[in-house]
């Protein structure tokens, strides 16, 4: 009888093990499939592109003809309207968070600004193309402008840098605003000079991140009215403009297999940028968190 | 902080406070100017959502002063740049749906079992090797993944079957369910970490294997966490617009048919944007009523999936 019984438990935990062994290769196998595919991402994208990456790529104007096209307008277009854009978003969304974190008396009406930033993180991009359309290129009358896609731009990323400052600024020890208190700094002269270096390297981070996500954005530029072919570069904060990933679209929608190619050199390009600037989040980051440690 | 200050300068002397009266008012005034000026910073987000309700509400609502709403929820042609106009928004609608329910059948599966891997299974130098690379991904720009799905995932699918078309919902949706993956796998995977190992270790001392233990124990004591993943994801997915306009086609079909030139919310409202429509026309307004739209779908999946985490999670000490 207990060999019977043995003997069906052992048949059922063969069974058991077997199945677990799957699962753990389907696991393994889910994995490798996303690894697989960022992988053949950017081994396509690099063998479309790579002979078309060169100086004059970077420093020719858009074209008729697919040889000669080049990224320099979008190029400094991103430039002008991504730095306005991280600037604004770095000042206003800092202040907000200094404001939240130590300003704000825990009530409701704290609560409900907590609320929206966390709902506006969520608002499809494009919508705030339309936001950008409405308010800063007719209501505001800046027309289809540098200034008015930055600040359309400023406006999409505020909310992850006042989230990512609020996580830095929480962070700093309330033994050093005491300290700061106990030796009768006012409230701003210690977060001025105690609290926000310390949250520095996060707030830095944060901001990164935000500027990485601005130099992707297509949608909300489109909607705006951002031009799709642009023979020249920004000459002031009213010029019209495009920018890297808008020209990539442009190519990638006709049929010409040479627009592909210049396409994939352009997001060889934006690809570099968007990664380094990862990196040095990533860098900043680790430096950052073994200097609490430590 | 304040009170305590203020008990503390209290307790000097009258005249002393009245010698130092001037000084201190030199001294507080800038900081009540940068508390007002920090404070109007923070309301910037609330004045966003006001101008983006509004906007959306207003030129929606002159929309609708032309188009009844019957007709935009419930006719099935989408033709506001023909001759003969049509504005009903199901077409637009189920090709919305099919991109992100298509994508969701991607991210779904993949992300969830990632997650497990990456939370029960991988040793902690592959998770930390692995967890940044899949970041990656979802840092990539969508115009990105746009130019992948057309011009490297179409051409597999077409070379395996005739019937799918160069733009099509499919190629579309498993792209856009490559771009949610770390989304759902990471968001996830943070659930699933919150789970006490003691729970863990409860199921494996009666004897459950590992694949007992995450499917019976982990995921039911995390699903709170791994729902709402799915829902902001889904979300994210409704709202993308670059990849669905550049590889699922313009053509607002009433249909559920993978295969074939679909259009989305999103992508009519990159088409429009791109034509030569004049603002003010009937035209160009349907981008406000598709806007306002999709805005109220993504706002209610957003407040759904906070809703969830708030209402559902399991507390543990």
């Amino acid at each position: 009888m207990a060999e019977i019984v043995r003997g069906q438990f052992d048949r059922q935990m063969r069974r058991r093990r077997l199945h677990g062994q799957i699962f753990h290769i389907l696991c393994l196998v889910s994995i490798l499939i996303g690894l697989g595919m960022l992988a053949a991402l950017l081994i396509n994208i690099f063998i479309d592109g790579w002979q078309r990456v060169n100086w004059s790529f970077l420093t020719s104007f858009p074209s008729r003809h697919p040889e000669g096209a080049g990224i320099k307008a979008a190029l400094f277009g991103s430039i002008y309207v991504v730095a306005l854009a991280g600037a604004l978003a770095f000042s206003f969304g800092v202040a907000a968070a200094i404001y939240l974190e130590e300003y704000a008396p825990r009530n409701w009406f704290a609560r409900i600004i907590q609320i929206n930033i966390a709902n506006l993180a969520g608002v499809p991009s494009i919508v705030y193309g339309i936001l950008g359309l409405e308010i800063f290129v007719r209501f505001l009358d800046l027309g289809k402008s540098v200034l008015a896609g930055s600040f359309t731009l400023a406006l999409l990323v505020l909310p992850i840098v006042i989230i990512a400052a609020e996580e830095a600024i929480r962070a700093v020890p309330p033994s050093i605003r005491e300290g700061g208190f106990a030796l009768g700094a006012t409230r701003w002269q210690t977060i001025w000079r105690l609290v926000l270096p310390q949250a520095f390297p996060g707030i830095l981070t944060g901001v990164i991140l935000a500027v990485s996500r601005a130099v992707g954005e297509t949608a909300p530029l489109i909607v705006m009215g951002a031009l799709t072919f642009v023979p020249f570069t920004p000459d002031g904060p009213l010029s019209r403009f495009t920018v890297l990933p808008i020209q990539i679209f442009n190519w990638v929608s006709r049929p010409q297999e040479g627009f592909h190619e210049a396409a994939a050199a352009g997001i060889i390009i934006l690809l570099v940028v968007l990664l380094s600037m990862n990196a040095l989040a990533v860098l900043l980051r680790n430096r950052f968190q073994r200097r609490l440690e430590g | 902080m304040v009170r305590h200050q203020s008990a503390l300068e209290s307790s000097f002397s009258d005249a002393y406070a009245a010698a130092n009266a001037a000084s201190r008012w030199k001294r507080y005034l800038p900081e009540r100017i940068i508390k007002v000026v920090l404070f109007l910073c923070a309301i910037v987000s609330i004045f966003t959502t006001i101008g983006i309700v509004s906007v959306l509400i207003f030129e929606a609502a002159l929309f609708f002063q032309e188009v009844s709403i019957f007709e935009f929820l419930t006719s099935t042609k989408w033709t506001p740049l023909f001759a003969s106009k049509h504005f009903g928004i199901l077409p637009l609608l189920t090709g919305t749906l099919l991109t992100s329910i298509g994508a969701m059948f991607v991210a779904l599966p993949l992300g969830l079992m990632s997650a497990i891997y990456l939370s029960e299974y991988a040793p902690e130098t592959a998770r930390q090797i692995v967890k940044p690379v899949l970041e990656i991904l979802a840092g990539i720009p969508t115009v990105v993944y746009g130019y992948f799905a057309l011009l490297f995932v179409t051409p597999i699918l077409r070379a395996i079957s005739d019937d799918i078309s160069v733009f099509n919902g499919l190629s579309a949706s498993i792209v856009m369910g490559i771009m949610i993956l770390p989304m759902v796998s990471s968001l996830s995977e943070d659930a699933m970490r919150s789970v006490p190992r003691s729970l863990r270790e409860g199921a494996y001392a009666l004897g459950s294997t590992k694949l007992e233990v995450s499917t019976r124990v982990v995921i039911p004591a995390a699903l709170s966490g791994i729902v709402a993943a799915f829902i902001l994801a889904t979300s994210r997915a409704i709202g993308e617009t670059m990849i669905v306009t550049i590889a699922a086609g313009q053509n607002p079909n009433f249909t559920f048919n993978p295969f074939v030139p679909i259009e989305t919310m999103t992508a009519y409202i990159v088409q429009v944007s791109l034509g030569d429509t004049p603002t003010g026309t009937l035209e160009f307004k349907t981008i406000f009523a598709v806007g306002l739209s999709l805005f109220v779908i993504t706002l209610a999946m957003n407040l759904l999936s906070q809703f969830i985490v708030r209402r559902f999670r399991e507390v543990y000490e």
